[in-house]
């Protein structure tokens, strides 16, 4: 195409960003003081919409002119509501607070955007350096991560596209489409992209197999199926910043000529849904995505396709299977889906950051990612950091910071004086490792050496009070219940381990079980087709070789050591510390298994009682009298007293079913 | 079902070949056609499943053999207010499976059932996405974080109290209606 200076992508963009700019400082270059809310799923579910409305509400009442700007998220779900408030009249810097609830969201109001009064005992920190108030970058859970993919998340609206492209956005695709497809694959290779699905597979190599084949009519699919039960980072990223893995995508089809691309999000996630499906459209009207784009011959048609919900969908070959409307079964490979794939023809997939890490790369170039991260694993991870820490939410660092740095120094540790002891990482397909792992570097090939792998990138951090065992057992119920029953091994093989896990948890666990998972675990690996049954004993597998002496504690002594596999426990009232009269236990249990002893004190039915641990809660701190143990068989048994007959009908409902 | 549901069925079946019409009929639409239909029911009803089949022109069986496969379809209607306790990595280690055996306890049904008023159904799922809140249930589009046994006596009284000053407004309303 004969390309003059006036209508090369570049300039056409320049052009929309422009326009875009122009929008944007005509709303937001006002005196009048921004508050920014996160809306994502987090942030909701914390009651943001409650502290929207409250804001809308007080800056009517005070007659305040204000703009409320609505992002996504920022990963810092411990601190949800998160707001960030820029009054640039009352001379401080703009100011991130967090848990922002209504009551403080009007008070905020009120004394800061009226009052000129920020609150200092409710600032987090301020978002930019200055003199007044201490920046949030001095904490190492802001200064020590490195974003890349999730830059622009908590920036930007992603309801507005006119953000994204102030920020810069789809500045790599013009440059893309100056490029050769040749030329967009060999920077992907050269930064040394690694797939962020799972297992790691050079993106370079992927792009160049499908660009190399000649059928006609090649698909790009993102894969947002994120099937993993503990991590919500692709989530996030599509409700934070839907463009940059759009962006990615496009770039993706120029790369190896595919003319027509599929989001697959799960169905559970509306949100995210909507805020793709809105992106796209809004990318079309603009000339960045669908015909011609950006006044190239490129076109590209992006539909979204809604997952329905099953964990072994998100292996690319079921994935692809679900899409033509079947059963989503794996395929064996070769042929890879790069050479044959969505109705059979020539198909790449690719997770969602995998696709939200290419633009900066096309952008800044291949050698600034490849500096990042170490030799084999460039680039930067993102986790997803629940469990028993004190700054939960999403992390995004670069490769090779160990999980001491990541769980200790930027998450904050375990909370309270419980130590650390296990981290799960990687959800169903990954490990559990010990403390002596904790100075692993995190990338693709330690983990997997250490028996984990960076799997889906869910972290969960446990604590003393936790047990391996169980969580071995957690994931082998999901993936039991997940696999598509294709392979033997796969089928029957998860089902026996985990019925020899049940076992051992509550208490009827054999001297030979450990053997035997053991075995059972390897040939499941070696007989199942695809990575659900390859990876589905890794739980089981890791935990038997870091703790084996928590296998050892639940059969043959019957203790839970981290006091959670509630056959193995019991809760007592210690009758020393009771206090005569105090009722504080009773009401709060749902079974009625507390009864008052003829001393006037507490005591616990442990035949009604479900071990949920209310009373625990309940009993007033200065009498502390409810005790936990394991085995069960150290709580002292307490008789009811004969009963009165009030407390018959009291009783007359008994518990549905006994642990 | 009392009659009045029935009814309503009834119309909403008759409605299904208008909102079916804009599906074309190569297999790789049975899925969407199944979340369509799933939305206009809240479930897949029978009647709708052969109606399905013959717009595809597959059998029966094959449409039950994906819908069965995927967790996202469900073939008994959901209560009026559907309760979905997470069951992911963050809320099972919080005791999320304490959570959901209260709310059995409470309503008298199992995972997966309704209630015979269809008021209340029970649901579990994996990862809501908010695991820093664990553990969580939704109580309709409603998430609830940090869950314990002690607040769910709360939320149904939150629930009555609301459908009563609901029904108090109709009331209110009607007279000029
Ligand atoms: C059981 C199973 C589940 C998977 N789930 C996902 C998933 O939820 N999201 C994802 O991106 N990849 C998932 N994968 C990996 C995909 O098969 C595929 O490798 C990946 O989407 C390729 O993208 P990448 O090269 O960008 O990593 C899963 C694989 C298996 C075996
Ligand atoms: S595990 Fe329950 S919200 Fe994530």
């Amino acid at each position: 195409m004969n390309q003059t200076p006036e209508n090369t992508p570049e300039s056409r963009l320049a052009a929309i960003r422009r326009r875009a700019e122009d929008q944007r400082r005509a709303r937001m270059d006002t005196d009048a003081p921004k508050i920014h809310i996160g809306l994502a799923t987090c942030g909701i579910a914390s009651g943001a919409l409650d502290t929207k409305q409250a804001f809308e509400q007080a800056l009517a009442e005070q007659g305040i002119e204000a703009l409320i700007h609505t992002v996504g998220c920022a990963g810092h779900c411990y601190a949800e509501p998160v707001v960030i408030i820029d009054h640039p009249q009352s001379g401080f810097p703009p100011i991130f607070y967090h848990q922002v609830t209504a009551g403080k969201a009007k008070m905020l109001v009120k004394l800061f955007l009226a009052g000129g009064d920020p609150r200092l005992e409710h600032v987090y920190g301020a978002t930019v350096e200055n003199d007044l108030i201490p920046s949030v970058m001095e904490f190492p859970r802001f200064n020590r991560e490195k974003r890349v993919v999730m830059e622009k998340c908590g920036r930007v609206d992603p309801e507005d596209i006119d953000d994204y492209l102030a920020e810069g956005g789809y500045g790599a695709l013009a440059r893309a489409l100056a490029m050769t497809p040749e030329e967009i694959v060999a920077a992907i290779e050269a930064s040394g992209l690694r797939g962020r699905g799972g297992a790691g597979f050079p993106t370079g190599r992927k792009w160049r197999l499908a660009a190399a084949a000649t059928a006609e009519g090649k698909v790009v699919i993102c894969n947002a199926d994120e099937g993993d039960p503990g991590a919500y980072m692709d989530r996030t990223l599509l409700e934070s910043n839907p463009h940059q893995m759009l962006e990615g995508l496009a770039i993706c089809a120029r790369a190896v000529g595919a003319r027509q691309a599929v989001v697959y999000v799960r169905a559970e996630y509306p949100l995210a849904v909507r805020i793709v499906t809105r992106a796209i459209a809004q990318a079309e009207a603009l000339g960045l995505l669908g015909q011609g784009i950006l006044g190239t011959d490129m076109n590209l048609d992006i539909e979204v396709f809604q997952g329905s919900g099953a964990f072994v969908c998100g292996e690319e070959t079921a994935l692809i299977r679900s899409i033509e409307g079947y059963r989503g079964m794996p395929v064996h490979r070769p042929p890879y889906p790069a050479q044959k794939g969505l109705h059979g023809r020539p198909t790449v997939i690719n997770n969602v950051k995998t696709l939200a890490s290419v633009p900066p790369i096309i952008e800044k170039g291949p050698d600034w990612y490849a500096a990042i991260g170490t030799e084999k694993s460039s680039g930067t991870a993102i986790f997803s950091v629940v469990g028993d820490v004190v700054h939960p939410g999403l992390v995004e660092i670069p490769m090779g910071v160990t999980l001491r740095e990541l769980i200790f120094d930027i998450c904050g540790g375990v909370p309270g004086r419980k130590g650390f002891k296990a981290v799960q990482i990687g959800g169903p397909s990954g490990g559990c490792l010990s403390e002596a792992f904790l100075d692993t570097p995190i990338d693709f090939d330690s983990l997997t050496e250490a028996g984990a792998m960076m799997g889906s990138g869910g972290m969960v951090v446990m604590s003393q009070d936790s047990c391996p065992v169980d969580v071995a057992r957690f994931f082998l119920d999901f993936t039991q219940k997940e696999s598509c029953g294709k392979c033997t091994f796969c089928r029957i093989g998860t089902w026996h381990l985990l019925e020899i896990l049940e076992r051992i948890t509550v208490g009827e666990g054999r001297e030979e079980d450990v053997e035997l998972l053991q075995q059972l675990g390897e040939d499941i690996k070696d007989g199942s087709l695809c990575g659900l049954g390859k990876t589905a004993p890794n739980p089981v597998l890791t935990s038997l070789k870091y703790f084996a002496d928590e296998y050892a504690a639940h059969i043959r002594e019957k203790r839970c050591p981290g006091m959670m596999c509630r056959a193995l426990t019991a809760y007592y009232i210690d009758l020393e510390k009771c206090a005569r009269g105090c009722d504080a236990c009773v009401g709060c249990c749902p079974t009625d298994a507390v009864f008052t002893t003829s001393t006037r004190k507490k005591g616990i039915d442990q035949a009604l009682c479900v071990k949920c641990g209310e009373c625990m809660v309940a009993c007033p701190p200065e009498y502390d009298a409810v005790r936990k143990v394991s085995p069960a068989s150290l709580a002292p048994i307490i008789e009811r007293p004969v009963k009165p007959v009030a407390e018959a009908e009291a009783s007359a409902t008994p518990a549905k079913d006994a642990p | 079902m009392n009659p009045a549901e029935s009814d309503t069925e009834a119309q909403l079946l008759k409605s299904l070949p208008e909102h079916l019409a804009p599906f074309g009929t190569e297999r790789s639409n049975l899925i969407p056609i199944l979340q369509m239909v799933q939305k206009h029911f809240s479930y897949l009803p029978a009647a709708a499943m052969e109606i399905v089949a013959r717009h595809l022109d597959i059998p029966l069986a094959e449409v039950y053999g994906v819908a069965t496969f995927y967790n996202q379809f469900r073939f008994t209607p959901p209560g009026r207010h559907p309760i979905k306790v997470c069951l992911g990595t963050a809320c099972h280690v919080k005791g999320g499976d304490i959570i959901l055996e209260n709310f059995e306890r409470k309503l008298g049904i199992r995972d997966g059932e309704t209630t015979a008023d269809r008021e209340f159904s029970i649901e579990r799922v994996a990862c809501v996405g908010c695991c820093a809140l664990a553990p969580v249930a939704l109580v309709g589009e409603t998430v609830h974080g940090n869950m314990a046994p002690s607040k769910i006596e709360g939320l149904f009284t939150r629930i009555q109290v609301e459908k009563e000053m609901a029904q108090r407004k109709k009331r209110e309303n009607e007279p000029d209606a």
